[in-house]
């Protein structure tokens, strides 16, 4: 299980520009490394960031394996109307998960 | 890079050949040192035994040294803040001038330093040891006044009396909360050693008191050794908030000691922000520091790279796998003295070889150790593989306790020997 931390305001004013930050604990293994037997260690990266409000996409990001270990992300948007905000992660070996925040836009 | 650091260094040979003559007819040269702290006054006393002849003034405003090393201790009522301060009257009385005055201004052309008193003095050699100066601008909110409120005690002084003065005066079951800088910052161990010895105190005189320890990395010296110290004498008291578990502190609000990271904020009885630090200002001023503000060096005479003739030891310098310890600007300003007297001499300073360790108090008698053994290896200091180690993670035959008699008595004898 994935260690999530996010931050967005509980509440906010119509039309408002709000920051989102989301940090993940991930190893972001970039598939490039030896492990100590010699064999290369297999890629373990975070392909995708997706976040939606209210199921409209407000932001996503395509990553690669320079970004380091545990990446920290940080967006703007517009404050539209109450809702969820879901933000997703996926990748290599599998790897999808998920975390939502309430948003009460007054 | 190579190509151009022995273009340097042989701009340099070739550059002192006559000022060598002149050094000689006048004496054997003058040596400028500023700020007297374990690297300048070891390398000042150093010279002066070396190269008697030599002119040595050690540029220092304090009449009193107050040392870094074992003020954690004056925090848990260890000792007191005057078993910290050292005199330079045995620096004094090695031969080295001792110019009570701040440095205000090197003439890198001119090979003078411009004092605050408005004495100029002129150098063959200089050597510089500013040790830090905190960057008041990294995190918003700590500035000198807010050091007042929520001290850094980073700096041995008034401030680690004040810090003290805090927790005697919280109420049991305050929370402590420390802010802890990404590297690199003077004393890799020192937040942890003093995390452990203020939980060492409070766990005696408010054991309902927690410390929260908030990390803009997320591995640090000694790690298990103190993780594993904490769990054993201190359970539940020290928690310890990671760089990737949001523990990089952002800003700080000195009125309601409030410390804010990226995903949540702490309200604090007593706070301790260590900040990001960089080189003493004076290095700046001089040329020697760079974009990141420590100073690049050459690993044999740790002559800077941007200004040849200007040597810089201790925490003020990039010194590749070396930490910023006393122990280690103590071992290179014996190796800096010893080179400045060769090439003042028109000879080449040999390879040195350097050794460091630190040594962390968890608890009163519970000491802990890292010791390692640098060479210059491409350029850089680095640590020679499988020299050095750290001590076991399993103790037994009182260890521990006889490794924290050992840090006391390198106190003892680094101070003697520096200052004594």
């Amino acid at each position: 299980m994935a260690n999530i931390l996010v931050n967005a305001p509980k509440t906010a004013k119509r039309g408002d520009v709000v920051e989102i930050k989301a940090l993940i604990m991930h190893p972001m293994e970039t598939g490039f490394r030896p492990g100590p037997n010699g064999q290369i260690i297999p890629r373990n990266i975070i392909e995708h960031f997706t976040a939606t409000w209210n199921d409209a996409e407000i932001f996503a990001i395509e990553m690669s394996p320079a970004i380091s270990a545990n990446p920290f992300i940080s967006f703007f948007a517009v404050a539209t109307e109450s809702g969820k905000i879901r933000l997703r992660w996926t990748g290599d070996q599998g790897f999808a998960v998920e975390e939502q925040v309430a948003i009460t836009v007054e | 890079m190579s190509t151009r650091r022995h273009f340097l260094k042989l701009g340099a040979a070739a550059a002192m050949a006559p000022a060598v003559v002149s050094a000689q007819g006048a004496g054997a040269g003058r040596v400028v040192v500023i700020g007297g702290g374990f690297a300048g006054a070891t390398a000042a006393r150093t010279l002066k035994t070396l190269e008697p002849k030599l002119t040595v003034t050690l540029v220092e405003p304090n009449p009193v040294y107050t040392s870094c090393p074992f003020s954690n201790s004056v925090l848990a009522n260890l000792r007191e803040i005057e078993q910290q301060q050292f005199r330079y009257d045995g620096v004094k009385r090695a031969g080295v001038t001792v110019a009570e005055t701040s440095a205000t201004a090197v003439d890198v052309d001119a090979k003078a330093v411009t004092l605050a008193d408005g004495n100029r003095l002129s150098y063959d050699r200089l050597v510089m040891s500013p040790g830090i100066d905190f960057n008041w601008t990294a995190i918003p909110g700590y500035d000198e006044a807010a050091a007042q409120k929520m001290p850094h005690a980073w700096k041995a002084g008034a401030q680690t009396v004040l810090l003290r003065q805090q927790l005697q005066s919280m109420q049991d079951g305050g929370l402590v909360v420390m802010s802890v800088p990404a590297n690199p910052f003077r004393c890799p161990p020192g937040p942890y050693e003093r995390a452990s010895l203020i939980a060492y105190w409070l766990k005696i005189w408010k054991p309902k008191s927690k410390l929260l320890l908030l990390d803009a990395k997320d591995a640090f010296s000694k790690q298990r050794l103190f993780q594993n110290g904490w769990a054993e004498l201190y359970p539940g008291m020290i928690e310890w908030v990671p760089l990737s578990q949001g523990g990089k502190v952002t800003s700080v609000d000195p009125a309601t000691l409030t410390l804010v990271t990226e995903f949540g904020s702490h309200k604090a009885a007593v706070a301790n922000v260590i900040p990001p630090q960089r080189a003493g200002a004076i290095a700046a001023q001089a040329g020697v520091a760079d974009r990141t503000g420590w100073c690049p060096i050459e690993p044999v005479a740790f002559e800077s790279t941007l200004r040849p003739g200007i040597h810089v030891l201790g925490d003020a310098a990039i010194m590749g796998g070396m930490p910023k310890s006393a122990f280690a600007a103590n071992a290179q300003a014996k190796v800096c003295a010893a080179a400045i007297v060769e090439l003042l001499a028109g000879r080449k300073a040999p390879d040195p070889i350097l050794i460091n360790t630190c040594y962390s108090l968890v608890a009163a008698d519970y000491g802990i150790s890292i010791a390692g053994v640098y060479r210059p290896t491409n350029g850089q200091l680095a640590d020679i593989p499988g020299a050095g180690g750290v001590s076991p993670l399993e103790a037994v035959g009182g260890l521990r306790g006889q490794e924290a008699l050992y840090a006391s008595s390198w106190f003892r004898t680094i101070t003697a020997e520096v200052y004594g």
